[in-house]
């Protein structure tokens, strides 16, 4: 990002000199001005180019415009998104506890993670495609296959992000918790939790990114809804400008999602590490 | 009050706690060690560094099981300890550490005065980040405090503190004390703290620990001044010459 970079560029100057009040607000604005004109220029890219050489295969960000009102009015868009985005949260919850509790349990225990560690490897390696197809042999053409299938592929890499997290626990909190006769449950949440805390959401930062881009793939093969199924109609046509649309309709989603959900829930759970002003 | 005749609340009998490091020679910590601490008395568990103190306080605290011998602590009864690190959770407040460590029925008392006497009333909110080390370990004392313990467990508490912080923090400690009485352990090498806080001091040897002798400071702590003080190391010296 180029953003924290001005903000470096800039301090020397605010150190040497104490900066006055107007000054020292101005680089906590910059980087949303930043990423807005990065936004923009890509935009302004993407009109010129559908001008320059206009086909059906580039159209215009105004005709992609025209498709998401289209179906937004009609409703046919948030269906489908609906769908997708169930799945993705359906996913990403089970992938998250399977992939949590399997992790910790082989961190904390070493003969465990000798005999398991191959069966981890194994899995990591295997393709997101070979994962769905066989699901949709083994258990049918249903939502259950779909959404089992999406963990499946991101429970691997869950376990590995996890299994570091509980090799780094401190163990002084745990004896703590034993000589003060902490329950199961206040162990879990006061001493456990806040330990991986860091290494939840290193897995579910990557985990989210990777589970939506598979979602697409179980709907284009086996599902009659959501985006994917949507993209896969629109490719046999060759509308362009659909697949941009549902594309940028979900990418937004999940961009919002990133902003209202996973980083306030960041900033809740790291309060304790502000330094004192 | 306890009838007379009523079992100590703390009896240790540990005959033999050996470390097996993987791949190297094993480690007598503790050998044929014994010695009781009696109901409402602070004790001290003293002894060269790397004796094996923290060793037997760990197996009391229920954090080693493998050994040979026995331990009996009150029955039922809580238990509480300060580490020699501080060990408070970094992500829960001073006072939210505190209540974590009560039973649940507990949690809804008022600690004013535990924090008070403590000079922690202003902490309360702040993360353990925000504190100095000695205040810290203050908040590690109140938590200890704040369970109503029938025993206390102390490891060290004071150490890595410059004198003067360790010296106000030690009054502290009587003062809570006095106002909340419990049978107390504490395990130190420093025999100046020893002297100063305790009813009887138990003498350990270098490793593998086992108990020198008992020296009994029966002198109440009010009238332990720089001369008194002078004169039971003294008399200290000269019942355990061999030893610091």
């Amino acid at each position: 990002m180029t953003a924290p970079g001005i903000g470096i560029d800039n301090r020397p100057a605010a150190a040497s000199k104490p900066a006055p009040a107007s000054k020292r607000a101005r680089p906590s604005l910059l980087p949303l001005v930043t990423v807005a004109a990065s936004l923009a220029a890509l935009l302004a890219i993407w009109a010129i180019a559908s001008t320059i050489w206009p086909s059906r295969a580039l159209p215009s960000p105004a005709a992609v415009l025209d498709v998401l009102i289209r179906d937004a009015a009609s409703g046919e868009l948030f269906y489908h998104l609906g769908m997708t985005l169930m799945r993705v949260v359906a996913a990403f919850i089970l992938a998250m506890i399977v992939g949590s509790v399997i992790g910790v349990t082989l961190g904390m225990r070493q003969r465990a993670d000798n005999f398991f560690s191959p069966w981890v490897v194994l899995f990591l390696n295997l393709p997101a495609l070979v994962i769905i197809v066989l699901a949709y042999i083994w258990f049918g053409l249903n939502e259950f296959a779909a959404i089992g299938a999406v963990a499946v592929n991101k429970i691997p890499n869950v376990i590995v992000t996890m299994r570091e997290g509980a090799r780094a626990l401190d163990p002084r909190y745990g004896e703590l918790a034993t000589v003060y006769r902490f329950s199961a449950w206040e162990r879990l949440r006061h001493i456990l939790l806040p330990q991986l805390q860091p290494y939840i959401a290193a897995a579910s930062r990557s985990g989210i990114a990777l589970i939506w881009k598979i979602v697409l793939v179980v709907e284009l093969l086996g599902r009659s809804n959501g985006v994917g199924f949507q993209i896969y109609l629109y490719f046999q046509t060759f509308d362009v400008a659909a697949i941009l649309a549902y594309t940028l309709a979900f990418v937004a989603i999940m961009l919002l999602i990133e902003l209202m959900l996973v980083q306030p829930f960041e900033r809740h759970a790291t309060r304790w590490r502000r330094r004192p002003a | 009050m306890r009838p007379v005749g009523a079992g100590v609340p703390l009896r240790v009998e540990i005959a033999d706690k050996t470390f097996h490091p993987a791949g190297g020679e094993p480690l007598t910590a503790v050998r044929d060690l014994s010695f009781e601490v009696r109901h409402g008395e602070f004790a001290c568990l003293l002894g060269p560094s790397g004796c094996g103190k923290t060793t037997t306080l760990r197996i009391l605290l229920g954090l080693d099981k493998h050994y040979t011998g026995s331990v009996q602590l009150p029955d039922g009864g809580r238990i509480a300890a300060v580490f020699q690190e501080p060990t408070l959770l970094p992500w829960r407040t001073v006072e939210e550490n505190v209540r974590l460590a009560m039973p649940p029925e507990m949690r809804s008392k008022s600690l004013d005065a535990l924090f008070e006497t403590l000079g922690l009333s202003a902490m309360r909110k702040l993360y353990p980040s925000e504190l100095s080390l000695g205040l810290a370990r203050r908040a590690a004392l109140a938590r200890a405090f704040a369970i109503e313990p029938s025993i206390l467990l102390l490891d060290e508490p004071f150490v890595s503190l410059d004198e003067q912080t360790a010296q106000r923090l030690r009054y502290l400690l009587l003062t809570v004390w006095s106002e909340r009485p419990t049978t107390a352990l504490m395990v130190t090498h420093n025999l100046n703290e020893a002297l100063m806080l305790s009813d009887r001091i138990v003498v350990l040897s270098p490793r593998p620990a086992h108990v020198l002798g008992i020296f009994d400071v029966r002198l109440p702590r009010e009238y332990r001044n720089p001369q008194v003080m002078n004169d039971l190391h003294l008399s200290f010296r000269e019942k355990f010459p061999h030893t610091g």
